[in-house]
């Protein structure tokens, strides 16, 4: 029987500060978890008093890597409270920008940060050598995505033309064309990435539990949907706390979520459990070419899910572009007149479900916030897989323990200085 | 030898650090002619042995002083990277209010469980190289800072307003749309992208050292406005200057 000492500090390849500790002792576990140590930055109390306008340029600042999905929710709250209709061109707009964000982040994090682990090697740097093609391939996808969120908002990082009501400036003609361009170039290196990633084994683990996201009748939900369980039951945005619940438990500074059991699982794994059938063809025959049949409970195939979205989100910002190029594009003007309410903007960020809750006094001004971030619901989660799948793995070599139980907490793309963006995290 | 560069992040989004990786037509050139010694966000190998310390994030708690100076130490060459770093950017709206108060907030009864303190820029605990201002930083300026430091020359990094820049880039001026923006006083090397974007100045890259003093004043003084009501109007990144008043 085995005693086994593992503390993996700082996970590398995430992003933000985690521990992950293991002991076992006689073959038996005795402690095994995931410690956050990122440095709390208490946005929501930074929020209060700070005007209408302001609110998804502070929130965004949350995460770099899906400052868009910040940006979008934080819109959505604003104009839910404020009672602020967006037109078609807006919707449109801001779906084309949604999209080249969750490829920006799936592409980074598929390629960048998980594929190393299948090659063997500690991160990108040395596959620029062994793999130019594939290194070069992946630079090429997460510029056409940057360069994407740069014609309809200026930049992907903390996007500077998305306001509340619509756009402070509307791209030209000419640059959707080249933006439309820019996509049908791409095609052969989509669907060269899903070759590479069909080629890939994942470990062999499952662990069913509850997920979580937003469907709609539709279409695969992104922007909006009704929140939805697949242990059962769905409520729009405003009632999110009936599924969302949140709890302070003893072992933990972060307050844990769950719904219908101790914990569930938000991202590209739960969209897909719940949405697939709403898939576009391109997207339905990716998941086939990679192995992947819903319901799926393994949760290292959630790499593999997010490719299935890469693909859908490709195809549908072409299919969007289109159709503000047919439709033309017209110039707006947001028009907001401040008031006092509460509203809250859901949506599915690349990492799972994303929820911002605002209050505003009549002058405007956020008398209370919420955020719950994807990364703080799916900590739970984490933390029940790295127990269920240490007993399965302690028998073999420390080294092989350490990367499995790396590549579980990787898999789930966390985005630790998001879910910390008010709380500091240790549970036991 | 090829420098040895560090990317190290305190309390920020990491979106600097995004900024560098998104060099996607220059890093792997760049990769030739320096070496990455620590990377956490993007790679597993990791040494203390650097000579360029790539630091973001603000400092938010007492242990990452600690932190910081042991990075101080280690590298020849610090580098504030990014408006946290900088300035302390949108983490120091908390100093504008009570810290006790932020923590009841944010964690009720249970507030004292937890570090925090007051947020402080890189250069209010250890001694600061060179400064990558922004939110995020221009990855223009990432590569200017960069070759500066492999031709052993100083960056050039501008010391003049926002407004310069915004009239090379024909820009219709801000304040003529009826609206206030943080252009006149804040450091250029942005490209303008906001106003370029229809939005404005919201400061993100820190005052020019004397913004009381220069040319692009008289836009204030036309529209009958002073440095102070503009900053007024804007607090996500001017906390650092409230806080001095």
């Amino acid at each position: 029987m085995k005693t086994v000492d593992i503390q993996v500090h700082e996970v590398t390849r995430v992003e933000g500060h985690g521990n992950i500790v293991l002991r076992a002792k006689d073959g038996t576990v005795e402690e095994c978890k995931l410690e956050i140590t990122e440095a709390p930055r208490f946005f929501e109390a930074m929020l209060k008093d700070r005007s209408w306008w302001e609110a998804s340029f502070i929130t965004c600042r949350i995460c770099g890597i899906c400052s868009v999905g910040h940006t979008t929710a934080s819109l959505k709250a604003t104009e839910a409270a404020m009672d602020v209709e967006i037109s078609e061109q807006t919707l449109l707009l801001r779906k084309i920008l949604f999209y080249a964000e969750q490829l920006q982040s799936h592409i980074l994090h598929t390629y960048f940060l998980v594929a190393p682990d299948q090659f063997k090697v500690g991160s990108v740097i040395p596959l620029a050598s062994t793999h130019p093609d594939v290194v070069r391939r992946a630079l090429r996808l997460k510029k056409l995505a940057n360069e994407l969120c740069g014609i309809i908002a200026g930049r992907h990082v903390h996007p500077q033309a998305t306001v509340v009501g619509g756009f402070t400036r509307i791209p030209t003609m000419d640059e959707l064309k080249m933006a439309r361009q820019m996509l049908l170039d791409a095609e052969p290196d989509m669907k060269a990435t899903v070759e590479l990633f069909a080629g890939l084994t994942w470990p062999d683990f499952t662990r069913e539990t509850e997920y979580v996201a937003l469907s709609t009748e539709d279409e695969y939900a992104f922007y909006d949907g009704t929140l939805s369980s697949s242990d059962g039951q769905s409520v729009t945005a405003s009632n999110y706390k009936e599924i969302i619940h949140e709890k302070i438990v003893p072992h933990s500074t972060a307050k844990h979520a769950f719904h219908n059991r101790e914990s569930y699982m938000v991202g590209a794994l739960a969209r897909y459990n719940l949405n697939h059938k709403e898939l576009r063809a391109e997207a339905r025959n990716a998941a086939k070419k990679l192995g992947l049949k819903a319901p799926c409970h393994n949760p290292y195939m959630i790499s593999v899910a997010q490719v299935v979205e890469c693909v859908h989100c490709f195809y549908e910002a072409i299919d969007l572009v289109d159709q503000l190029l047919e439709k033309g594009l017209k110039p707006e003007v947001p028009n907001v007149k401040p008031k006092a309410g509460r509203g809250v903007g859901l949506a599915e960020v690349p990492r799972g479900l994303l929820v911002h809750d605002y209050t505003y006094n009549e002058r405007g001004l956020i008398t209370d916030a919420n955020c719950i971030i994807p990364t703080a619901q799916n900590l739970g989660n984490i933390d029940r897989d790295i127990r269920a799948i240490a007993p399965q793995i302690i028998d073999r070599p420390k080294e092989e323990i350490r990367l499995l139980l790396e590549m579980l907490v990787r898999a789930y793309d966390p985005c630790i200085s998001c879910s910390v963006h008010l709380l500091d995290i240790k549970f036991v | 030898m090829k420098p040895r560069l560090a990317f190290i992040s305190f309390a920020s989004c990491e979106g600097c650090q995004l900024m560098f990786l998104n060099l996607e037509d220059e890093i792997l050139k760049l990769l030739d002619a320096v070496e990455v010694a620590d990377f956490r966000e993007a790679m597993t190998e990791r040494s203390d042995k650097y000579d360029v310390a790539f630091v973001e994030g603000s400092i938010t708690r007492p242990s990452d002083e600690q932190k910081l100076k042991e990075i101080r130490e280690r590298a020849s060459v610090l580098i504030a990277f990014g408006a946290c770093a900088c300035t302390g950017g949108v983490n120091r709206m908390k100093n504008l209010h009570d810290l006790s108060a932020v923590r009841s907030y944010v964690y009720g009864d249970k507030k004292d469980w937890f570090e925090t303190s007051a947020c402080k820029a890189l250069d209010e605990v250890v001694k600061v190289d060179h400064y990558i201002r922004g939110c995020p930083v221009s990855k223009r300026e990432i590569l200017e800072v960069v070759k500066s430091l492999l031709f052993g020359r100083p960056p050039a990094i501008p010391e003049y307003p926002v407004c310069i820049e915004c009239k090379l880039a024909e820009n219709v001026c801000v304040f003529q749309k009826g609206m206030v923006c943080l252009g006149p006083i804040t450091r250029a090397g942005c490209d303008p992208m906001c106003p370029s974007y229809g939005n404005r100045c919201i400061g993100c890259r820190g005052l020019i050292d004397n913004p009381n003093k220069n040319a692009a004043l008289s836009v204030l003084e036309e529209h009958g406005l002073t440095v102070e009501d503009i900053l007024r109007e804007f607090t996500i990144f001017q906390a650092y200057a409230e806080e001095k008043k």
